[in-house]
């Protein structure tokens, strides 16, 4: 902008030559506009060159764990996804992200998405396909992949319980816990927890607490033949996501290890109730189930 | 025809057609040789102008409540989680239905090559509701920008009648240079290159979601357009003008120049964002006693308002109605 503020000087009186010399600055003006624009939006490339643009997206996001080219060149950057989720957990990415801006992603430290709305809203709210409708249930999402990061801070690891609020008094992120009300998610901060030994990665998993409602239908011998073979099918998860192991013990102190399994969809709930700063458990963006034997 | 491939030619940046001195019909020649034998009565044009300045604002202001309406229901509907109308400018369900903004429909479907039925749905949506409406009659009555640049401008007037600043103005063909560089971008990058930068995104998501750093880009071009350029964005840059203005050279709703009374002061193309759609307004050049403002026209109404003769009308073609 200042070098074209500097060809603001006064045109010289003869009609033609001013006519001349008006075109000549129009044009340089024109030029240095073109090369502004160009530049200022081509820049918007950079963070996704340099790969800082990968984010834990909403369910469904038309990518791979290292590749997110589909998913950014096909998201409208509408935020009906933004507008749908009960838990609030997609926000829209900023100018930082380039031609990432506008486009969804999960902070799932502070809200994660624990499927509460069950039939995947974003997806379903999606207008371009950014986030695919190839996926009919929670356990058919590929956002990440859990990894015990810091295993020292894990207190099941350490053979401690927990005892109190998750994420302390202030947190406001939201949950859904079934026996309180089937419909809509809670604070957090509403819901105390006492436990022995904490399992809170394993107790809070979507997907484990899926399998648990399917087995718990199943042993109550449901009646409907059709219904049962429907939860036996995909809506109920086909495999298991994370588990406990015991480990260790000579010390006369039961321990157990979080261990991730081929279920994990990598929602982050783990990562968002684990109760150590910085959490024990997170979300690995750079793996997912189907990616994991390439990867590791 | 002729005037969609003059809208064309106006809206890619070229010139208005000068017509030649054959082509003015025999009806308007009459008319215009009549001005010159007859000069106005200037004040009786004075007391004209005055007894209109009181209606001066009509179409301002049904244009700027329409344009804070809609933005609002964006807002409304998502702050009090009503679904009445959900997402952003960009695309958006009205009641469930599906609708895509033209032109970033257009980047992300070069971009991902790849189309899906809603979007197409959507896309179809916008697409009739223009070509009904005006085309860019979008860049008016919608745009969240255009508000923005409309009081940018009244500052840069302001100034520049205090003599403090001057409109540099560009080349307008840069526009329908950005328009195609940003679309082989999109089909070459594989990415929606233009919607890092575009004001309007921009703008409905800081309505909708909050306000977030990309405003200090919209901050940057609103007192580019005030210190140095009057309405730089939407006259020379923005590629949503020219996705709108073709369809607009589809729509039945234009602007009607009417030369029996016009007094050829020019009020009309100093108010106007994009003057040479007023070009028939100098005297002489109307080729017939009525003339269609080109689809370059935002139908924002500015002239409308502005014209104390009523020489300039919103007319719907067809239907042979004045609104």
């Amino acid at each position: 902008m200042s070098k074209q503020s500097k060809s603001n000087r006064p045109a010289k009186r003869k009609l033609s030559a001013k006519h001349v010399e008006q075109n000549r600055r129009e044009f340089l003006r024109t030029s240095a506009l073109a090369v502004g624009v160009m530049g200022f939006s081509l820049v918007g490339l950079l963070p996704v060159v340099q790969g800082k643009s990968l984010a834990l997206r909403p369910p469904g996001a038309l990518k791979t764990p290292s590749d997110e080219r589909d998913f950014l060149s096909s998201c409208i950057k509408c935020g009906q996804c933004v507008q749908v989720c009960p838990v609030n957990a997609i926000k829209l990415a900023e100018l930082d992200k380039g031609v990432g801006i506008g486009v969804p992603y999960i902070d799932a430290r502070e809200q994660a998405c624990d499927f509460s709305c069950d039939g995947l809203q974003c997806v379903l709210a999606c207008p371009t396909g950014a986030l695919t409708h190839d996926l009919d249930y929670p356990a058919d999402s590929r956002m990440g992949f859990a990894k015990v990061a810091e295993p020292r801070k894990c207190l099941a690891i350490q053979g401690k319980g927990f005892k109190g609020l998750a994420r302390g008094p202030d947190y406001t992120g939201l949950l859904r816990y079934d026996e309180i009300d089937r419909w809509n998610p809670i604070p957090v901060a509403d819901y105390p927890y006492d436990l022995e030994l904490c399992d809170l990665c394993v107790r809070q998993c979507p997907i484990e607490i899926r399998i648990a409602q399917c087995a718990a239908a199943e042993a109550e011998g449901e009646q409907n033949k059709d219904r049962v073979a429907q939860r036996q099918g995909n809506e109920c998860p086909p495999k298991h996501a994370i588990a406990f192991e015991p480990f260790g013990g000579d010390d006369g102190i039961k321990r157990m290890k979080p261990v991730i399994l081929d279920g994990c969809v990598g929602c982050g709930v783990c990562e968002m109730i684990c109760p150590p700063e910085p959490p024990a458990i997170v979300i690995d963006i750079m793996q997912d189930a189907d990616n994991m034997r390439g990867a590791s | 025809m002729s005037y969609i491939i003059e809208s064309f030619r106006q809206l890619f940046g070229s010139e208005p057609r000068r017509p030649e001195k054959s082509e003015i019909s025999p009806e308007a020649l009459a008319v215009h040789v009549y001005k010159k034998q007859n000069p106005f009565d200037k004040e009786a044009f004075d007391v004209a102008r005055q007894a209109h300045a009181r209606d001066a604002k009509k179409w301002r202001n049904r244009r700027w409540a329409t344009l804070l309406v809609i933005n609002l229901l964006f807002v409304v509907s998502y702050y009090f989680d009503v679904q009445l109308l959900e997402g952003a400018l960009t695309a958006s369900r009205f009641m469930g239905f599906h609708m895509a903004d033209l032109n970033s429909a257009l980047q992300v479907t070069l971009a991902f090559k790849h189309m899906v039925l809603n979007l197409v749905i959507g896309t179809a949506t916008i697409f009739v509701l223009w070509v009904l409406l005006g085309g860019r009659t979008f860049c008016s009555w919608v745009c969240p920008y255009h508000l923005l640049s409309e009081w940018a401008e009244s500052v840069h007037l302001y100034l520049a009648d205090k003599g403090w600043v001057k409109d540099h103005s560009f080349n307008r063909k840069v526009r329908s240079l950005f328009y195609l560089i940003f679309a082989l971008l999109a089909l070459i990058t594989g990415y929606t290159i233009f919607e890092t930068i575009s004001v309007t995104g921009i703008v409905s998501r800081a309505l909708i979601y909050g306000p977030g750093v990309a405003l200090i880009w919209v901050g940057l071009v609103l007192l580019f357009e005030v210190f140095y350029s009057r309405r730089a964005w939407c006259r020379y840059v923005c590629p949503i003008g020219i996705t709108y203005g073709v369809v607009g050279a589809l729509s039945p709703l234009r602007v009607k120049f009417v030369l029996k009374d016009c007094h050829h002061e020019g009020e009309c193309r100093k108010v106007c964002l994009v003057p040479h759609v007023l070009d028939m307004t100098v005297k002489g050049k109307a080729v017939h006693t009525e003339v269609d403002v080109s689809a370059d026209c935002t139908r924002c109404g500015m002239c409308v308002d502005v014209c104390p003769t009523n020489s300039l009308r919103f007319e719907i073609k067809g239907l042979g109605k004045h609104l």
